[in-house]
């Protein structure tokens, strides 16, 4: 009887140690839900990176296109599904802050940033990690073709011989359509200058995408020499073996950075502080520095293939927060002069 | 109105309907009609179509429920029970038959869910093929049966339960002139044998006349005549029966006293009618009851006999077993007079198209009716 | 007789029918798919059609501001003051969306940020918000501001109602223009269509030439692939580095001809079905009285064949117009720029974050669909009385120089479609096209790409096997329940309605309003936001009119008597429903799953808005990728979604071979 009764509590017993090294880890573990527009291609890499340090917070990503990712964000304003941002444009950050969207932080070693990749309030609500910068990608074998010659800055894509031969993102779908625009409204004037250099321009384009990549992809595949994209896309598709050059406009270029915060009302808080610790540490932006030629803590960032070395002196002065506050104003205006049947011929 | 070959006093009443009416919107499909089936009887309902008579049935049924009247089934009321909660079973003019199911398992569906042993279904099921006359069919699938075998087996399923009452909505319409006529004399054979109360709904006079024992006559929403066969055949209650069972000559006349009645020149003496005088009437007579001179129990040759007048052979029809033959005397104002006659007297008197015979009306044949009020 | 009827009524009671426990339990299942119809559509409809109405606008009078000059501060005055004083915004600038900024420097003309006026501002109330640097402020205390800060604050907008969403889209000839391309294409694109269909359908139907079935099965094609594949293709075709760009002389393949060309394609056999039913259906004696009478086959043609067949040539037109009108994938791959409404509401939800012009545009798209719509149910009424005509089907007889041509038509059609999908296989497989045409399978490595990369494909086909099994049960059981229930008239009338109503309903339409709908915290239903069950909720809805329709006819054809035999053995109706209905409608149901199944795989519109990084489809990623540029891996995920469906249908086919065989033997003799 006894030896029953011993036998089946530690078959309980047994069964409860089983059970508790089945489920022990999960129940430890904290799953963060994190929103992202990082490249499909990098994302596993960045989580695998990530759990070397922290192997007890295991990362949920939700991935997709700038655009979609920021209105998925809008549209659970007040029901947020995400715990962390980590990797969307600084712009998209600006917007969500404005919402009151992001729960202010400061995370760990936050001084070591570029003062640009930090939100300037007293408490940061976001922090950048890299910076994509526009460029132009040029098919040197369809030009050969049209015999185009290589355009040096903005100014020279204003040339009749490119005509039919340009083509970038519609600023209304694509973040990388808005950064070009804003720079050039920046660079050149914005009431007046920008305007007038995306009139001319406007001649020459063949049409706008939908995504900010495709115009550097149109162009690695041939299907128009030259497209108005980011340098890191260019780089990409060269190394691939289209046949393209990155070329940086002599004026300067616009640029946008990726950029992390952690979203208000977060049950996760303690997790999602760790992850935006690491998100600006060393071993992050070393991490960022394989795709991106542009990180947000000075002295990392080593060259990367492909992308022109005079890029990251050629970064305007981005006021981002001029950009996101006449940001519809500008799209509208945009949508006005160029976005319809009648104009576009 | 004498009953003259079934008396029903001694039967217990197993359907009685009492003031069944049944609207569509403002169409009145039945009018306040009210109606008892005794048991073990087999009655028709009879009528053109749109006469209300699978109204009545599918009220009877609870398939669609009268707007008002009672029904009461074996001394239950039932008037406003849903079919599952009523004792029927049904045949319809189509079969219903399930067409995945083979025949057996069409008459086995009543009989599932029942606390049945499968081997006392299996044996019911044997025994209802063999009742309607089909041991070996069973394993077959509807579209594998004759029209004719399919009715059987819609019965035997209808059947199965051992229902207290059979409802068969024009079961025979759908089949072809000699199977019909087969299987009505083996549908009330069996009736007659299993002794279940059964209504039946047709537009075909000869079925309700052969298979009925009393026949509910119907136009327009309501009853007109209810009776057996022969009383129905015999003694119509209305123009309306009179015309709608059988062959009837109809005479446009006045009524010209309490049992007689003036056509064109002419006068009769009929069977009593209580209609005023001078009313415009409807004088009525059945080919067969006209008799020549010479036959039957118009012997004399005497040409005073009441009723007789003289008329033309227009012309003749041979039908078989008799002669159709039209009759005309300008005396009756144009009409003239179809009368059936034996091949035998066409024969003995030498009727011929163009002859002149002597025929006679007997009064307690002719009918007078108030005209219809369609006409 | 009907006064006596009435007297004889008002004195006896009404009879009052008790219902039947399966009465009872049939209308509860009624009810029930009514109630799943009121929140997979009229609800969510509902929602999109409020927030169309939600706008935003400066609300001026609950910002305050007191100035320092230098000597004390002002009196406080209200930003509608100061407006009314300098005449700054006229009413309509304060219209604006709900990312609307707005400078408060722009009320003092005389603003310099180098002055040293100061500023002082509060919100009278806490409903609104202004930004400070970046800062949000929507407290209703005095904030203190230098000059210099002072440019630096911009004033949001706040919720409201009204029509000037719609006001702004009318007054956006971006905007607006697109209705008119909108209709332009969609108009084009059915006359093209319905004259290739009709050519296609009476070659088919009336002429004695080779490989029938063979171009019957080819003509199906373009319904197992997304609509976008043949965008793909003619990329691949007449884009820049297309193989035979030259044909087009010179013209760009993105815009109105590429639109039309691949909507051709992909509405082609939806218009092919139609017309084909109507031509054969159309009465032989009519032909053999026309041949006696030595009417010419021009004569016959017009005077016969069209007046026969014309119903249907209308129910075909409607059914491609509104497929192409509230197409999305096409014109989004090969629009370039010219802009279609369902691409609008796109490019509004996602590119500008601007929901309520998303909804205004919604709106704008239901009205042609839901006339379409309309006018298609109402011709189709007409067919249906037409059909049940009795009539003698026509044999086509040879006649060797007609059935050359239309051998030679046929074919022309045939290679356009296959042509189409080898292209897009070929693209698939190629390196890098045009520089490297070596053949890979490197554009099958989705892992590396948008979109999902193979779990989008899993997704996808879970996606579909879900909606098929949920979604012919519930279309069953609905269509059985207001098929063959007694009374309870209105119930089944509502349901009637709901049922048809998703027809009308443009997919990206439904998704916007799925949104609006279940991502509502408030919404009980909120948890299945994200999940595979709104993305299977959403395309059984999306797909329901069809798939209710098909079970409709086949409940049609089951004696209506069957449900008073059963009432009368006493059996409940679900034995009737498992033992008899089911089995006989098999091929039927059947029908539908695969309907289901083929278009949850290929469907865009509906699930663009729905999907989450989880439940990420194949359709989608086909979408996205070619975004992105990488148009050789989305033909590749074209290519598998295709090949699923054929095999789906395959497997469709050769099931439904073995259960026919199995429970429709009763067919055989």
């Amino acid at each position: 009887m006894i030896k029953k009764v011993f036998k089946k509590s530690t078959l309980i017993a047994s069964i409860t140690a089983l059970s508790m090294a089945t489920f022990g880890n999960s129940a430890l573990a904290v799953d963060l839900t994190v929103y992202t527009a990082v490249e499909a291609e990098d994302l596993a890499r960045y989580a695998e990176t990530f759990n070397k340090d922290h192997p007890d917070i295991n990362i949920k990503w939700v991935r997709d296109s700038t655009g979609i990712v920021t209105a998925k964000l809008l549209a659970e304003k007040n029901n947020p599904q995400a715990d962390v941002i980590w990797g969307l444009a600084g712009t998209s950050l600006l917007l969500m802050k404005s919402e009151g969207m992001l729960e202010p932080y400061a995370p760990k070693g936050v001084k070591k940033l570029d003062r640009k990749f930090v939100d300037q309030s007293a408490v940061p609500s976001w922090t950048g990690m890299d910076a994509w910068v526009a460029a132009v990608c040029y098919n040197t074998v369809e030009a050969a073709k049209h015999n185009l010659e290589p355009p040096k800055a903005w100014s020279d894509l204003l040339k009749p011989m490119y005509k039919g031969h340009l083509i970038m993102p519609n600023p209304n779908s694509s973040g990388t359509g808005f950064l070009d625009v804003s720079s050039w409204l920046q660079m050149f004037g914005k009431k007046q200058g920008g305007w007038d250099y995306m009139d001319r321009l406007h001649k020459n384009i063949a049409r706008y995408t939908h995504s900010g990549s495709k115009p550097c992809k149109l162009a690695a595949a041939g299907e128009i020499p030259i497209g108005i994209s980011f340098a890191f896309r260019g780089a990409r598709s060269k190394a691939k073996g289209a046949p393209i050059d990155i070329i940086v406009p002599a004026e300067g270029v616009g640029w946008e950075m990726e950029a992390s915060g952690i979203i208000a009302g977060t049950d996760n808080l303690e997790a999602a502080k760790t992850l935006m610790d690491w998100s600006i540490s060393r071993t992050a932006m070393e991490m960022y520095n394989t795709a991106y030629a542009v990180v947000g803590m000075p002295g990392v960032a080593k060259p990367v293939k492909y992308f022109p070395p005079t890029l990251l002196k050629k970064m305007i002065t981005n006021d981002f927060e001029w950009a996101a506050n006449n940001r519809k104003t500008i799209l509208a205006e945009w949508l006005k002069r160029y976005d319809s049947k009648s104009d576009a011929k | 109105m004498a009953d003259e070959t079934t008396d029903n006093s001694g039967s217990k009443v197993y359907l009685q309907i009492d003031n069944l009416t049944k609207k569509f919107g403002n169409f009145v499909a039945l009018d306040s009609v009210s109606l008892e089936v005794y048991e073990g009887e087999f009655v028709c309902f009879l009528g053109p179509s749109g006469c209300g008579k699978t109204t009545l049935l599918r009220a009877i049924a609870g398939l669609d429920i009268q707007t008002s009247g009672t029904v009461r089934q074996a001394d239950v009321d039932i008037s406003a029970l849903p079919p599952s909660e009523r004792d029927f079973g049904i045949v319809f003019q189509s079969y219903a038959l399930f067409p995945n199911l083979t025949a057996e398992r069409n008459i086995a569906f009543g009989l599932e869910n029942q606390k049945l042993e499968k081997s006392a279904v299996a044996k019911r099921v044997t025994e209802l093929l063999e009742l309607v006359g089909l041991p070996d069919q069973g394993p077959k699938y509807p579209a594998q049966l004759s029209g004719g075998q399919q009715q059987r087996i819609a019965l035997a399923r209808a059947l199965a339960t051992s229902p207290g009452l059979l409802l068969l909505d024009e079961p025979l319409s759908a089949l072809d002139a000699k199977v019909r006529g087969h299987l009505r004399h083996e549908m009330k054979a069996l009736q007659r044998r299993l002794g279940v109360t059964t209504v039946m709904v047709t537009h075909d006079q000869e079925e309700a006349l052969t298979m009925a024992d009393r026949i509910v006559v119907m136009d327009q929403g309501v009853i007109e005549q209810v009776g057996t066969p022969t009383n129905i055949y015999r003694e119509p209650d209305t123009l309306f029966v009179a015309d709608f069972i059988g062959a009837m000559n109809q005479i446009e006349g006045h009524v010209n006293g309490d049992n007689s009645v003036s056509v064109g020149e002419l006068s009769f003496t009929s069977r009593n009618h209580g209609l005023a005088r001078e009313a415009p009437v409807v004088a009525a007579i059945r080919p067969e009851d006209i008799v020549p001179q010479g036959m039957g129990d118009y012997s004399s040759s005497d040409s005073n006999v009441e009723n007789s007048l003289e008329v033309e052979v227009e012309d003749m029809e041979f039908l078989g077993s008799f002669w159709r033959v039209s009759l005309n005397n300008s005396a009756l104002g144009g009409a003239a007079l179809m009368a059936d006659m034996s091949i035998n007297a066409i024969r003995s008197l030498e009727v011929n198209i163009g002859s002149t015979i002597r025929v006679k009306l007997p009064a307690d044949r002719l009918w007078i009716f108030p005209p219809s009020a369609s006409a | 007789m009907s006064e006596s009827a009435t007297a004889a009524a008002g004195a006896a009671a009404l009879i009052k029918p008790k219902t039947s426990k399966d009465d009872r339990i049939m209308v509860g299942f009624i009810l029930v798919i009514c109630l799943y119809l009121l929140i997979t559509l009229a609800f969510p409809l509902y929602a999109m059609l409020s927030k169309s109405f939600s706008t935003y606008a400066f609300d001026l009078t609950n910002f305050e501001f007191q100035v320092n000059t230098g000597d004390g501060w002002s009196e406080t005055f209200s930003a509608a003051a100061q407006n009314d004083k300098v005449k700054k915004f006229k009413p309509e600038d304060l219209v604006t969306s709900s990312d609307g900024r707005l400078a408060p420097t722009e009320l003092f003309p005389d603003f310099s940020f180098r002055s040293p006026t100061l500023y002082k501002l509060r919100q009278v109330r806490g409903d609104t918000s202004y930004l400070f640097k970046t800062d949000r402020v929507d407290d209703t205390d005095w904030h203190e501001y230098s000059s210099n800060d002072f440019r630096r604050i911009v004033l949001r907008a706040s919720a409201d109602t009204g029509l000037d969403n719609f006001r702004t889209y009318f007054s956006t000839p971006a905007l607006f223009r697109s209705i008119e391309n909108s209709l332009f294409i969609s108009i084009l694109s059915t006359i093209i269509t319905v004259s290739l269909a009709f050519g296609f359908a009476y070659a088919i139907n009336r002429s004695t030439m080779r490989f029938k079935g063979l171009f019957k099965l080819i003509a199906m094609i373009p319904i197992l692939v997304p609509s976008l594949l043949p965008g793909i293709a003619l990329v691949y075709l007449f884009g820049n580095q297309g193989m035979i760009k030259g044909m087009l002389m010179g013209e760009s393949i993105y815009g109105p001809i590429g639109i039309v060309i691949g909507s051709v394609f992909f509405t082609f056999p939806h218009a092919l079905i139609i017309i084909t039913t109507a031509l054969a259906i159309s009465d032989g004696r009519l032909y053999e009285a026309a041949t006696a009478l030595r009417a010419s086959r021009w004569r016959t043609f017009w005077t016969v064949t069209i007046p026969g067949a014309r119903y249907g040539l209308i129910s075909a037109a409607f059914v491609v117009f509104n497929l192409v009108i509230t197409d999305f994938g096409l014109p989004k791959v090969i629009g370039g720029q010219y802009n279609m409404l369902a691409v609008d509401i796109y490019k509004q939800v996602i590119g500008q974050q601007n929901f309520e012009m998303g909804a205004v545009v919604s709106v704008v798209l239901l009205i042609p669909a839901l006339m379409a719509f309309g006018i298609d149910r109402y011709v189709q009424k007409k067919q249906v009385a037409q059909l049940s005509a009795r009539s003698v089907p026509y044999v086509p007889k040879p006649h060797k120089p007609f059935d050359r041509i239309c051998l030679g038509y046929c074919s022309l059609i045939a290679i356009f479609i296959v042509g189409l999908i080898a292209v897009c296989q070929y693209a698939a497989l190629i390196k890098f096209w045009p520089y490297n045409l070596s053949l890979s399978l490197d554009n099958y490595n989705f892992k590396v790409m948008d979109g999902g990369g193979w779990d989008s494909y899993t997704n996808s086909i879970q996606l579909g096997l879900f909606t098929a099994l949920a979604g012919t049960i519930i279309v069953f059981i609905g269509a059985y329940m207001v098929e063959k229930t007694n009374g309870f008239f209105a119930t089944r009338s509502a349901f009637q309605f709901l049922a048809m109503m998703p027809m009308a309903i443009p997919g990206m339409v439904l998704g916007l309003a799925y949104i609006f709908f279940f991502n509502n915290p408030d919404n009980p239903l909120n948890p299945i936001y994200g999940t595979l069950a709104i993305l299977v909720i959403c395309s059984v809805t999306h797909f329901y009119t069809v798939s209710h329709l098909t079970a409709v006819t086949a409940l049609k054809q089951m004696d209506r008597e069957f449900e008073s035999v059963a009432a009368s053995l006493k059996q409940p109706f679900h034995k009737l429903l498992s033992k008899v209905t089911v089995p006989v409608c098999l091929p039927s149901i059947l029908d539908i799953s695969i309907y289901l199944f083929v278009n949850a795989m290929t469907t865009v519109s509906a699930v663009i808005f729905l999907y989450s990084p989880d439940t990420t489809l194949a359709s989608v990623a086909v979408l996205n990728m070619d975004d992105a540029g990488d148009v050789a891996p989305a033909a590749a995920m074209g290519m598998m979604i295709f090949y699923t469906n054929v095999a789906a249908r395959l497997i469709h086919q050769f099931v439904s071979r073995k259960l026919v065989r199995r429970t429709q033997a009763w067919r055989g003799t």
